[in-house]
């Protein structure tokens, strides 16, 4: 175990100091003159000088990539372009809102998900096989911010049942004032017993929420489904029925455990792509988390703020995908061998 | 003689047609209405002026109506004829990424599985880095630097996509290597790059092509998603993501500006979806 553990953990490193590296080369592709972006069109040819030097653009690139790095390690984010604010400042700011919302998603798409691949594999071939599997394969084809507006326009411009756009009901921060510790609204809410503000949060939630949610739960159907079937072919499954177990008992009962393992690592990796599929639903429903910070770093082409953002979820789908496989070597030795 | 010999031949394309999935019929059949559209755009659309820059400012707006099947758009352009154009669009951006990152990702791929030792240790690491990044994170960075354009969203999307695919090569490649054909043909001393291409290649496609109609809707979901941010196409190109965004303030008045483009996304990349797992699922048996 420590051997794959050093070999994991190297591989890890190499891969996050090629996404710096890739995302520094990304950002040097800029067009125009970061200089210029920064001290603004009016600015004197003696104010741009100053400028460049600041952000060492008058430095030879290997040179640029280094300080980079060493500003990367040493907590320097950059300075975003259109809040002023050191860019992690920022992502510290933004991001537990994106989790909040993106880990609502994913309860919802483990709660619906599961069951209806448990469902179809019951009923394998048969109609509620086929529906799930179709349906399934609607909610990983929707385009997410269309999907975001059609709920919105139906269910909450419409029908009124839920509220248009935010995190909460910001008249309540007056009312009743939220102490932070997690940064987390819903779970401060939580643990603080700020009843009004946990309950107008959860009404916010649910239809951005749900958006996220279809296409991990599309994928989350149909990995539950060909894990079981897969699994409910084995030894163990024969010698259940034999014993006189009935179909679902040898699902649910002994299928399910082991069957679970590849749709938890699944969702582990889901995770960094639904934090991305969320910024186009953020900008619908002005969610305050990083989708709505890139979407307007992108308005302002704020390339500090693009390059954290990258970063922050590229290093994210990194730890996720390194964690999963430590997990899976503890649980199963077979993979520490690979 | 002729008479035995006709059934046969009239039950072979049906037999063969039993054996396939019945999911990847039905996406093919789909898809294939969707690239017609695509073809005969120009001939189908009611107003095929309408998928370029015309306007008509005294018929903006129109709900459906026997003229116009899905209404027209807020300069009053027919939305059926820019739903019918824009399949050409989105279709382009889906084949021009994934031929140019499946011939990106299945050379590199293949050498990498076939070389073995340090070539492989250094493309793999590479993939990595760029698997490392959501598909849509990294087109959006890379959009964001370049000018929105058709072309940009085709090079962005293609960068992030390749490295699937020279990972997906690169082990059933490796496989491929240890199997004795490769071995006879190297003793009898068929130099290497003759042995990838004849042998190794050829043995190595099938998963990838799955792969690849899997892919297509991904791809065309990550290209409207990028004209939606308004780092793709842009006016007065007939783009299905551009046309929501366009729309996207008209929905509670005018919903159906906004709900025919969408839908259209939704069902070519079903299409693709459904194809795809149909393939998938008579692979794995």
């Amino acid at each position: 175990m420590p051997g794959y553990l050093i070999r994991r953990l190297g591989q890890a490193v190499l891969v996050v100091a090629g996404v710096i590296v890739l995302t520094f080369a990304v950002m040097r592709l800029v067009p125009g003159d970061p200089a210029v972006a920064y001290a603004g069109p009016k600015a004197t040819a003696a104010e741009l000088a100053e400028a460049r030097r600041r952000f060492g653009l008058d430095d030879p690139l290997p040179v640029q990539l280094w300080n980079y790095v060493r500003d990367l390690l040493g907590g320097d984010w950059g300075t975003s372009l259109h809040t002023r604010q050191p860019v992690r400042d920022d992502l510290f700011q933004a991001f537990p809102a994106s989790l909040e919302l993106v880990g609502a998603a994913l309860i919802i798409a483990l709660v619906a998900g599961i069951p209806l691949g448990i469902a179809a594999a019951r009923y394998k071939g048969r109609l509620p096989d086929l529906s799930v599997r179709l349906s399934s394969m609607l909610a990983v084809s929707v385009p997410v911010f269309w999907l975001a507006l059609a709920l919105q326009t139906v269910f909450a411009s419409g029908l009124g049942w839920f509220p248009v756009a935010g995190e909460y009901d910001a008249s309540l921060d007056r009312t009743s004032p939220l102490h932070l510790y997690t940064n987390i609204t819903a779970v401060d809410a939580l643990i603080t017993g700020n009843w009004p503000i946990l309950t107008s949060t959860l009404s916010h939630l649910v239809l951005p929420a749900l958006v996220i949610a279809a296409y991990p739960a599309g994928v989350v159907a149909q990995m539950t489904r060909a894990a079981l079937i897969e699994e409910s072919s084995r030894d163990h499954a024969r010698l259940e029925r034999a014993l006189g177990f009935g179909e679902t008992a040898v699902l649910t009962r002994f299928a399910l455990r082991p069957a679970l393992n590849p749709v938890l690592s699944l969702i582990a990796l889901v995770f960094a792509y639904s934090i991305v599929n969320g910024f186009l639903v953020e900008a619908v429903f002005n969610w305050p988390g990083l989708g709505r910070y890139a979407a307007d770093s992108i308005r302002s082409l704020d390339t500090p703020a693009i390059a954290g953002v990258t970063l922050l979820v590229a290093v994210l789908y990194v730890v996720a995908n390194l964690a999963v496989d430590l997990l899976q070597g503890v649980v199963d030795p077979r993979v520490r061998a690979r | 003689m002729t008479t035995p010999a006709l059934p046969a031949l009239r039950r072979t394309p049906l037999r063969r047609l039993a054996g396939v999935d019945r999911l990847a019929v039905a996406g093919a059949v789909l898809l294939a209405v969707v690239v017609l559209a695509a073809l005969l755009a120009p001939w189908i659309a009611p107003y095929p002026e309408d998928g370029g820059s015309a306007t008509h400012p005294l018929e903006a707006l129109l709900p459906p109506s026997g003229a116009h099947w899905f209404g027209t758009d807020q300069v009053g352009r027919d939305v059926l004829s820019r739903v019918l154009f824009g399949a050409r669009t989105s279709l382009l951006i889906a084949v021009a990424v994934l031929a140019v990152s499946g011939v990106a990702g299945v050379v590199l791929g293949v050498v990498a599985g076939y070389a073995g030792g340090w070539a492989r240790d250094v493309i793999m690491r590479v993939t990595d880095v760029f698997l490392a990044f959501p598909a849509l994170l990294l087109s959006l960075a890379l959009a964001v630097v370049l000018q929105p354009s058709v072309t940009t969203v085709i090079v962005a999307i293609a960068v992030t996509w390749w490295p699937w695919y020279a990972r997906l090569t690169a082990s059933v490649a490796a496989s491929v290597a240890t199997r004795g054909f490769v071995d006879s043909a190297r003793c009898l001393g068929v130099p290497a790059p003759l042995i990838v291409l004849r042998h190794v290649l050829p043995n190595s496609l099938t998963p990838v092509l799955v792969q690849l109609s899997l892919d297509g809707g991904g791809v065309i979901l990550t290209a409207a998603a990028l004209s939606y941010l308004g780092l793709g196409a842009h006016e007065p190109t007939p783009e299905w993501g551009l046309m929501v965004q366009q729309g996207q303030t008209l929905f509670t008045t005018d919903w159906w500006v906004v709900t025919f483009p969408g839908l259209a996304i939704l069902v070519t990349a079903f299409a693709f979806n459904v194809l795809g797992e149909g393939l998938r699922a008579r692979l794995a048996r």
